[in-house]
């Protein structure tokens, strides 16, 4: 064997120097553009965040979350009732669109497949997914608004469902086709029907990723403004405990108290914006911290 | 080349001889299969034995999983496949629509290339198969928990920590957790599908020895890339090649004396 090795002549090796000097050059300039823009991007995001917690902590009194919104005109005053109000709507659309969202997307996943049928439903489910939430407001106003005559909390939680359903729907998909299909077969061997393969693996297999889905639709919909507006409007008062009428929440005091001349609806708006901003960071944190134990796991 | 065949020869030893009186557990009658208009499997003819060994070998694409996967009708999770002719187990036609699939894939177990543990503990991925179809109190479901992680040699390695979840084993353990939830259903045949190709050698021997206990209670059939394995731990074997069954017989037999120029060529490293 040695000798065999010997005998064998190694070639010349090439001459060093054959890389043309432009191509460093592009070579190098791309990674300077692109950490370029990232730093813009992130210099605009870091200026808004700072602000934000700095107008906003500085708003930030025990009134917040005790008194309700002020009239025009008069000192002080809360948000408490626009925090209730978005509370209550936000559970209401995330828990109207967790079973839809979480069935048709195992439907997509497990059922459907790459039929015609499936086809067009994740097609329209994109759509959904991309539409302008002001339409999904004007829906749900001819929908609910004006056959129950009046805005009311039940409009506002069905237009915020409208707009989650499509992101749990995806999520739910996604997740359930990183299951491995050798994982289905391993259980349809056992003689599990389809049903049991689904809800007691694939869901499982799958259930931290399902349940990032649905974190992250709740913090999409807790900070929507369009679709309130023409369902549950808002008002300065604590709502009935039906929600029919008016029922306040966040993004609509914030929109309407930004924009005002009084400066204490200013500073309202500023502590509602802080408010929602880091109850969405909360959120997001906790769906990440789900996804990273998961793959530790 | 002549080397290899005596190294496989060499393995015979290790395995019982062939049971002459064994009788017919599985009985395939002219077996075609097709993936959409591909004819994998042609006029396949041939039977199985009960509490035998039976090793399918073959160059990749032969048609060997392709036949294993139609024992239990696994294929039939895929609408494009399908497959025409008769598979008789216990003289009952298992490609009948008249027979459960559930059913059929309860008396006949199986385990894939790559271990496949559930993403729950260990006391449920082997519970998970006993729930299926019996209703068992606590304490009995416990005793067959423990006698199929027994039987499947994993039971002094888990036996402290049955809550915790089956992906922590190592890939060799998770195989034998594998086997463990197929036996604990009691099935009658247990197939397997390269059961060792993806572990490390001594994970691979624990599990030949396994293969060899479990004989005396079920019908095992073995797709193997592995001649020697095929060698030490199975009592027949078949060779296929391009879909086609070419040669069927005792592995002593097969190894030592094969009755094709195709079979001898593939056993001793001619091709494949």
């Amino acid at each position: 064997m040695d000798t065999a090795l010997q005998d064998k002549t190694i070639a010349a090796p090439a001459p060093w120097g054959r890389v043309r000097r432009s191509r460093y050059v592009a070579d190098r300039a791309l990674k300077i553009i692109c950490v370029l823009f990232t730093v813009l991007g992130a210099t605009v995001l870091g200026w808004i965040l700072l602000m934000l917690l700095y107008r906003g902590f500085g708003a930030l009194s025990p009134a917040v979350f005790t008194e309700t919104t002020p009239g025009p005109g008069s000192e002080g005053g809360g948000i408490a009732n626009a925090i209730v109000g978005s509370l209550i709507m936000t559970a209401l659309g995330i828990i109207v669109a967790t079973p839809i969202g979480v069935l048709a997307g195992t439907f997509l996943a497990e059922y459907g497949k790459g039929s015609k049928l499936a086809m067009v439903i994740r097609f329209v489910n994109d759509i959904l997914l991309a539409a302008p939430s002001i339409l999904i407001g004007l829906f749900v106003y001819m929908l609910m608004v004006q056959p129950m005559g009046g805005y009311s909390g039940w409009a506002g939680g069905v237009a915020l469902a409208i707009i989650a359903v499509p992101v749990v729907v995806r999520a739910t998909e996604d997740m359930l086709r990183l299951v491995p299909g050798s994982l289905r077969e391993a259980g349809a061997a056992l003689g599990a029907p389809m049903s049991t393969v689904i809800v007691k693996i694939s869901w499982k297999a799958a259930r931290a990723g399902m349940v990032t889905g649905v974190i992250l639709a709740t913090a999409r919909i807790a900070g929507e403004t369009a679709p309130l507006l023409f369902t549950a409007l808002n008002n300065t008062f604590w709502f009935s405990p039906n929600l029919m009428g008016g029922v306040s929440n966040l993004p609509v005091t914030i929109y309407q108290f930004a924009l005002a001349p009084y400066s204490n609806w200013q500073q309202l708006a500023w502590a509602g914006a802080l408010i929602i901003t880091l109850s969405i960071l909360a959120l997001s944190i906790t769906a990440r911290l789900l996804l990273r134990k998961d793959k530790v796991r | 080349m002549s080397t290899i065949a005596v190294n496989a020869g060499g393995g015979i030893g290790n395995a019982a001889a062939a049971d002459a009186n064994a009788s017919v557990r599985i009985a395939v009658r002219n077996l075609d299969f097709y993936y959409g208009d591909f004819r994998g499997l042609k006029d396949i003819s041939l039977n199985f034995f009960d509490r035998q060994v039976t090793a399918l070998i073959g160059p990749s694409g032969c048609g060997k999983s392709t036949l294993l996967r139609t024992f239990n009708r696994i294929y039939s999770l895929y609408p494009e496949q399908r497959a025409t002719g008769e598979i008789l187990l216990d003289g009952q036609n298992v490609l009948s629509s008249s027979i459960d699939v559930n059913e059929l894939r309860a008396r006949v177990g199986m385990v894939f290339q790559k271990p496949t543990p559930f993403p729950m503990s260990i006391y449920d991925n082997i519970a998970f198969g006993i729930r299926l179809y019996e209703k068992l109190p606590r304490g009995e479901l416990d005793d067959r928990i423990e006698e199929a992680l027994r039987k499947a040699a994993l039971w002094d390695e888990v036996k402290d920590k049955l809550r915790q979840s089956g992906m922590g084993l190592s890939g060799g353990q998770q195989q034998r957790l594998c086997i463990a939830r197929t036996i604990a259903q009691r099935p009658e045949v247990i197939l397997l599908d390269e059961p060792t190709s993806a572990l490390d050698p001594i994970s691979t021997g624990k599990i030949e020895e396994l293969i060899e206990q479990l004989r005396s209670e079920f019908t095992i059939v073995i797709v193997t890339h592995n001649m020697q394995q095929a060698a030490r731990i199975s009592q027949y074997t078949a060779f296929m090649y391009l879909g086609e069954l070419v040669e069927f017989g005792p592995t002593a037999k097969m190894f030592m004396n094969p009755g094709k120029k195709q079979t001898q060529d593939y056993i001793t490293g001619r091709f494949g």
